[in-house]
């Protein structure tokens, strides 16, 4: 057997893969209960096994249908916007509003095509003294602005 | 009788909508909606979604009256970028590029961009008519549904939203189970029991819908953005004349009327909207055109129909939201989320219970349209110059308010992870085809379809054909219909017009 659509390949098994695993963890977790009084596993096998079965559809058509080749990934963006996001979310309480975003807008911007020192600075500076102004003054968001140990 | 009543709820509206205070927020939104319209690279979805926190701090009025102007401000100014720049500022102009973009080689930019604006104003009016026209008789019927015909209905419209999708069918379907066991996530109602939360405290109240919508359309879209690499090529110079010639007119006066109607229709149905009826209206234009071999090439036609039916659909979409409390799209339920940050149960009872609120927002849109008409034009500099700024300096401040955004909803640094991992995933989706855009309804409609199905089997006693009984012709009538369209959709004549539809995308 050749695999013919590689996207529908993956598709197929991610499908197949997902929908397994509501199946089998709420089987062995919860209760199923009976069509009148549906307990919580009922919807959850329902779907799974629904979408298992596509899955398996997507993965079969896969072997029968020509398709294109999944796209290479671009790793530097896919995960520097991540770590951006996330270290943002995560430097916020310690560190405060001000260092999160320019930690943010560092991060992010080598992970486009240029990276220039100069830019990346102003840029971070505007939108610090933008979120400032908009978000904790103007909306009154409860954000820190400066390390918590300054206060 | 009933006309009279529509137009004392229409005054009653514009009251609303003209107070000062009202008028700003109109303006706001309309504008912010037009910005962001412009800026390819972010839509109304991750754009409501990151206000919606600061909406707290607003009137109910206020706050849909502003959301609303976001959603429909968009399609003014996704045609702008559609036309100058050949990238769809909003999704729904894809198709605008088209045509658009050719006639603003051949320097006709000006007629192309008031020949949209003017579509758009037509079918706003229009379709905020229908809202007043349609809205009241349909909320009467849905205060008389049960649950078997809330879970067919919205099984009929997550069919709909399948037919939206791109490409593989059975994709579409999967994402919408996909989208749907998400739901699940979190504590079940009717047990106590926490569901797939895996001893995570922050997923006991499951996962929430912005955090999943700012993933899936916003992250993902900034790092698949910048793969693609730079490069945009603006006609700024060649703008010109804007007024269409009379020859124009002659053209654009019957497009932009089967635009909005098809449109307005296309907007009710749940998993319709903007998207659905821009696509739509351009193949009936092609289809009837007495010059089909100039589409693809400038015709003024394929600007006029699409224009005025996206904006008709963004507009009437409010309708099954408004009426039956049900999201036909992405935007819906953002606006269903705004309504139940103000404590509102969205439902049949809001136009009962909160006339001013109901008609208030309808009266809005017409004022926003015309708000839109009248600046968007001498305007438009301004937004061409806002274009050459590079998508560098854009998508971090971009990342920025997403990030204070979702980290506002609780001041927790979970949901901002948790929107990092549908980036991801979302990032994955595309990659494999698989569109964000039924997932994220599933999402949505997920628990309430539960809900429903568990009401309706207890009270029809465990018996799975309560849905197709003929003493429920109205959930039967839902079932018939979705199985139909999906008939439809999988036979294989019209699948391959749908991707022929599709493939016509810019390169």
């Amino acid at each position: 057997m050749k695999i013919k659509s590689p996207k529908d390949f993956w598709a197929g098994l991610m499908f197949i893969g997902v929908g397994a695993f509501f199946v089998v963890w709420a089987l062995t977790h919860y209760q199923m209960g009976t069509a009148v009084r549906m307990g919580p596993a009922y919807f959850p096998v329902l779907l799974g096994g629904l979408l298992a079965f596509l899955g398996l559809l997507v993965l079969l058509e896969s072997f029968v249908l020509e398709g294109p080749k999944v796209p290479a990934f671009a790793f530097r963006p896919l995960i520097l916007i991540s770590v951006a996001c996330v270290a943002y979310g995560y430097l916020m309480k310690p560190l405060g509003l001000a260092l999160s975003t320019v930690a943010l807008v560092v991060i992010s911007a080598y992970g486009g095509h240029e990276f220039k020192w100069k830019e990346v600075i102003i840029l971070s500076l505007l939108l610090v003294v933008f979120s400032v102004l908009v978000f904790v003054k103007g909306l009154t968001l409860p954000f820190p602005i400066w390390p918590a140990a300054f206060d | 009788m009933m006309d009279a009543n529509i137009l004392s709820n229409l005054w009653l509206g514009f009251q609303v909508a003209v107070s000062p205070m009202h008028l700003l927020y109109c303006l706001i939104g309309v504008m912010l909606g037009t910005l962001i319209g412009v800026l390819p690279g972010i839509g109304p979805v991750a754009t409501i979604a990151m206000l919606l926190p600061i909406t707290f701090n607003l009137s109910p009025v206020a706050a849909l009256i502003m959301l609303a102007g976001i959603y429909y401000g968009a399609q003014y100014g996704g045609s702008t970028t559609a036309i100058l720049v050949n990238l769809p500022g909003e999704s729904s102009s894809v198709v605008t590029c088209l045509d658009g973009y050719q006639m603003a080689r051949q320097g006709r930019a000006g007629p192309a961009l008031a020949t949209a604006a003017i579509g758009s104003f037509f079918a706003g009016c229009v379709a905020t008519l229908v809202i007043a026209v349609a809205a009241p008789p349909l909320a009467e019927v849905a205060l008389k549904f049960g649950p078997a015909e809330y879970f067919s209905l919205m099984v009929l419209g997550l069919v709909a939203a399948t037919v939206l999708a791109h490409g593989s069918l059975i994709k579409a379907i999967a994402m919408v189970v996909f989208g749907l066991l998400l739901g699940i996530i979190g504590t079940d109602v009717n047990s106590g029991v926490l569901r797939f939360t895996f001893d995570v405290p922050e997923l006991s109240d499951g996962i929430g819908f912005v955090v999943v919508a700012m993933g899936m359309f916003g992250t993902a879209e900034i790092i698949a953005n910048l793969e693609q690499g730079e490069n945009r090529e603006v006609f700024t110079a060649k703008v010109g004349r804007l007024m269409p010639s009379k020859e124009d007119f002659k053209r654009i006066w019957a497009p932009i009327m089967r635009g909005t109607l098809l449109g307005s229709f296309l907007g009710i149905l749940p998993g319709g909207g903007a998207l659905l009826a821009s696509f739509g209206a351009y193949t009936v234009e092609k289809k009837v055109s007495r010059y089909p071999e100039q589409f693809g090439k400038g015709a003024i036609e394929g600007v006029a129909g699409p224009e005025a039916a996206n904006n008709a659909g963004a507009q009437t979409s409010f309708i099954p939201m408004l009426t039956l409390g049900i999201p036909g799209n992405a935007v819906m339920a953002l606006m269903i989320g705004a309504l139940m940050i103000q404590g509102i149960a969205p439902g049949p009872q809001v136009m009962n219970e909160k006339p001013q609120l109901f008609w208030g927002l309808i009266a809005s849109m017409w004022v926003g349209n015309l708000m839109l008409v009248i600046l968007n034009l001498p305007l438009i500099g301004m937004w061409i110059k806002l274009l050459s700024v590079p998508y560098r300096y854009l998508y971090p401040s971009i990342l920025t308010f997403m990030a204070i955004g979702v980290f506002s909803l609780s001041n927790n640094p979970f949901d901002v992870l948790i929107m990092a991992i549908f980036g991801l995933l979302g990032y994955l989706c595309v990659k494999l085809e698989c569109e964000p855009a039924p997932m994220i309804l599933g999402f949505i409609l997920g628990p309430l379809m539960e809900e429903n199905l568990r009401r309706a089997m207890l009270l029809s006693r465990g018996d799975p054909f309560v849905f197709v009984s003929p003493s429920k012709p109205i959930s039967l009538g839902f079932l018939i219909a979705s199985a139909v369209l999906l008939v439809i959709v999988a036979l294989p004549a019209l699948r391959k017009k749908r991707e022929e539809v599709f493939v016509e995308e810019p390169k």
